[in-house]
C-alpha cells in the first residue's frame, strides 16, 4: 500500500488489531494449529511412515491395536489404513485448494464487474449466475467428470466451476455497498481508472468477509472431493479419504476402522478450516462474536 | 391485488426463463465435451462403417446444424419429453418420477427435522446467549458443517444398525411386512429414520446457529422492547413477535438450499441404498446413459427453481414487506 501519511496509520491498526483479535481467539488458534499439523502430515508424513498406502502392509480385516497388524488396522485387501489415512489428505487438499482459489477468483471478477458497473452489466451477470446456483452443485460436478472423465485437473475444474456463484453474490454485495462509499467517489474525482478503483481501493475494504468465505469454500471443496471420490468418480488410481472409504462402504459393518478413520480425517481437517474462517470472522466484525 | 398477481406472474416469467437457461446450458456442455455421440451409439451396436454412422446421424438429428438441434431439444423439454434412457429404453421422465417420491420423503423429512429442531434450538439459546447450550450450538454448527454427509451415514449404519441392530441397514422397505397396510407404512418409516437424520443433522447444525443469530438481533430490536414495555407476556413476545421475523433468515436458507439438500441426498441415496432419483443418477453414470444423466440434471434445477419460488411465496405470507425487485 503507499504511504498517503494521514490515514493509513489506522489502517494499520485495523489490520493488526483484527490480528491480535485472531490470536486471542483460542478456538480459531486451535483450527490454525492442527491445519497445519494436517498439511504438515500430508507433505512429509508418507515419508516418515513408509508404508505405502495401496499396498498390502499385513492380513486383510486386522483391527485398530490388533497386535499382529499396523495401528489402524487394515481393509479387505489388507491395505495399512493410516497409511491411507496419511496419503490420502495429498489429492483431497491439493484438489480443494486449487478448486477453492478457482471459484474465488471466477467469483471475484464476476461479482466485482456486477456490482461495479450495475445496470444492465450487474443484470446480466447475475442472470447467468444464477444458472448455476439453479443445478444442485453435487450433481452438476457429477455431470461434469461425466463429460470430462476422470483425472485430478478435471475433478479440480468441475468442482470449481459449481461453486463460483457463492463468491460472486458476496463480491458484487460487497461491491454495490463499497461504490457509493466517500473515498471510492474520491478517487473517482481525481481521475482513477475503473480498473484501478476496483483493484486497489475498493477490494482491500472487500476482503475480509471474501477471506472468511475462502475458507468456508475450502472447506465445501474438500467435502465435495471427498463425495466425488467416494462415489468412485474421481481417478481410481489416486488415493483419497473419500476413495477409501469408498471402496470399503460394503465392508463398514464389520469392519468400521476401515471408513471410520479417513473420515474423521475429513471432519479433522475441514473443523480446523471452519473454526480458522470462525476466528478470522469474529476479528473483522467483533460485534457478531458469539453469533 | 392486481400488483401481487403481476409480481407473481413476474416471477413465474422469470423462473422459466432460468430453467430454459439451465437446459440451454447442459446443452452446450454435452455438445462441448469429447467424444462423438454417432461413434459411441454405432459402437453399441457393433457396427462401424460410414454408411451405418450416416444413419445413425440422420435417425437423431446429429446431422442437423447445432441451433437446429438445440431448438429441437428445447421443444422436446418443453414438451415434457427429456429422452429415452439407453438402459432402461424407457422415456427419462417416467422413471425419474418413479423415484421421485422416495427423493421427496426423504429430503422433505430431513429438512423438517433440522428446520424444526434447528428453531427450536435457536430460540431456546438466543434466550440464553451465554449457556452452554449455546456454546454447544456453535461447536456443532461448525462441526456439522464439516462432516461429509455419506460418512454420518455410514457410521450410523455402524451404530445403529449393525451393533444395536435396532434400525434397517438400508432399503425403504422389507419383504416381511408385504402384507398390511399398517405394518407397511411402519416398516417404511423405520427405513426412513437413518437417512434423514444423516441428512437432517447436517442442516440442522447450520440453521440452529443462524436462527440463534436472527433471535438475538430481533430480540434487540425496538418493537420487541416496545412489545415488553406494554406487559406482553414473555412467552407471547418470543414466539409471537420475535419468532415471526426471527425465521426469516432461516426459511430464506432453507429455500434458497434446495439444490445443496439435493445433493447431499444423493450421498445418503447411495449410501442407504434409497431408492430415489440422487440414486439413480449414480448408476446412469456408471451406465453411461447420457439421456438419464442430463434429464436428472435439468429436473433437479426445475425442481430448485420451484423451491424457490415457493419460498418467495412464503416470504410473503411471512412478511409483507417483502416485494418483488426489492433489495435482497
Amino acid at each position: 500500500m503507499t504511504d498517503l501519511g494521514i490515514g493509513i496509520e489506522s489502517v494499520e491498526t485495523g489490520g493488526r488489531g483484527a490480528f491480535r483479535m485472531f490470536l486471542r481467539n483460542k478456538a480459531a488458534v486451535a483450527g490454525l494449529v492442527v491445519f497445519t499439523f494436517v498439511v504438515l502430515v500430508t507433505i512429509f508424513g508418507p515419508g516418515i511412515y513408509g508404508v505405502e498406502a495401496h499396498k498390502m502392509a499385513a492380513g486383510p480385516f486386522l483391527g485398530p491395536g490388533d497386535d499382529a497388524g499396523p495401528l489402524l488396522g487394515t481393509d479387505y485387501l489388507g491395505r495399512d489404513i493410516l497409511a491411507g489415512v496419511i496419503t490420502g489428505g495429498r489429492t483431497t487438499l491439493f484438489v480443494a485448494a486449487v478448486a477453492g482459489a478457482m471459484a474465488m477468483g471466477l467469483g471475484l471478477v464476476v461479482g466485482s464487474l456486477a456490482g461495479y458497473f450495475g445496470g444492465w452489466v450487474d443484470a446480466l451477470l447475475m442472470r447467468f449466475t444464477e444458472i448455476f446456483q439453479a443445478m444442485p452443485s453435487l450433481l452438476f460436478s457429477l455431470v461434469l467428470i461425466y463429460l470430462l472423465g476422470p483425472g485430478t485437473w478435471k475433478e479440480t475444474l468441475a468442482i470449481g466451476i459449481t461453486l463460483w456463484a457463492l463468491p460472486a453474490r458476496l463480491t458484487r454485495a460487497e461491491f454495490l455497498r463499497l461504490r457509493e462509499m466517500e473515498f471510492v467517489k474520491a478517487s473517482r474525482a481525481i481521475g482513477c481508472s475503473d480498473l484501478r478503483i476496483m483493484t486497489r481501493t475498493i477490494l482491500p475494504n472487500a476482503m475480509p468477509p471474501l477471506l472468511v468465505a475462502a475458507t468456508l469454500l475450502v472447506v465445501i471443496a474438500v467435502l465435495f472431493h471427498a463425495g466425488l471420490a467416494f462415489l468412485g468418480m474421481v481417478d481410481i488410481n489416486t488415493i483419497s479419504w473419500g476413495s477409501i472409504m469408498g471402496k470399503n462402504k460394503g465392508y463398514a459393518l464389520t469392519a468400521w476402522w476401515t471408513v471410520a478413520f479417513p473420515g474423521l480425517a475429513i471432519v479433522t481437517t475441514g473443523l480446523s478450516i471452519a473454526l480458522i474462517g470462525d476466528g478470522l470472522q469474529d476479528a473483522f466484525n467483533p460485534k457478531l462474536r458469539g453469533r | 391485488m392486481t400488483a401481487l398477481a403481476r409480481s407473481i406472474g413476474i416471477r413465474l416469467g422469470q423462473a422459466i426463463g432460468l430453467l430454459l437457461a439451465v437446459v440451454v446450458i447442459v446443452f452446450l456442455l454435452v455438445q462441448l465435451a469429447p467424444g462423438d455421440a454417432a461413434l459411441y451409439l454405432a459402437g453399441e451396436q457393433g457396427v462401424g462403417d460410414p454408411e451405418f454412422l450416416a444413419k445413425i446421424r440422420a435417425d437423431y438429428g446429429l446431422d442437423q446444424p447445432l441451433l437446429v438441434q438445440l431448438g429441437t431439444y428445447i421443444g422436446n423439454v418443453a414438451q415434457l419429453d427429456l429422452g429415452e434412457s439407453t438402459y432402461f429404453g424407457e422415456p427419462v421422465l417416467g422413471l425419474i418420477l418413479d423415484r421421485l417420491l422416495a427423493t421427496v420423503a426423504l429430503a422433505g423429512a430431513a429438512l423438517l427435522f433440522a428446520v424444526i429442531i434447528g428453531v427450536a434450538l435457536g430460540v431456546f439459546t438466543a434466550r440464553r446467549p451465554e449457556s452452554p447450550a449455546s456454546h454447544g450450538v456453535t461447536v456443532m454448527s461448525l462441526v456439522g458443517f464439516a462432516t461429509p454427509v455419506f460418512w454420518l451415514s455410514l457410521m450410523f449404519i455402524v451404530v445403529f444398525a449393525a451393533k444395536w441392530g435396532v434400525l434397517p441397514v438400508g432399503g425403504i422397505e422389507d419383504v416381511r411386512y408385504e402384507g398390511g397396510w399398517f405394518g407397511e407404512t411402519v416398516d417404511f418409516f423405520q427405513h426412513l429414520v437413518l437417512p434423514a437424520v444423516s441428512l437432517g443433522i447436517i442442516y440442522l447444525a447450520i440453521y440452529s446457529r443462524l436462527a440463534r443469530a436472527s433471535m438475538l438481533e430481533v430480540l434487540e430490536s425496538d418493537y420487541i422492547r416496545t412489545a415488553r414495555a406494554k406487559g406482553a407476556h414473555e412467552r407471547v413476545v418470543v414466539y409471537k413477535h420475535a419468532l415471526r421475523n426471527g425465521i426469516i433468515p432461516v426459511v430464506t436458507a432453507a429455500g434458497l438450499q434446495i439444490g445443496n439438500l439435493l445433493s447431499g441426498a444423493l450421498l445418503v441415496e447411495f449410501v442407504f441404498a434409497w431408492p430415489g432419483i440422487g440414486r439413480l443418477m449414480i448408476t446412469s453414470i456408471f451406465r453411461r446413459d447420457s439421456p438419464m444423466v442430463v434429464g436428472i440434471v435439468i429436473f433437479s434445477a426445475a425442481m430448485v427453481i420451484l423451491a424457490n419460488l415457493l419460498t418467495d411465496f412464503v416470504y410473503r405470507l411471512i412478511d409483507p414487506r417483502i416485494r418483488v425487485g426489492g433489495s435482497r
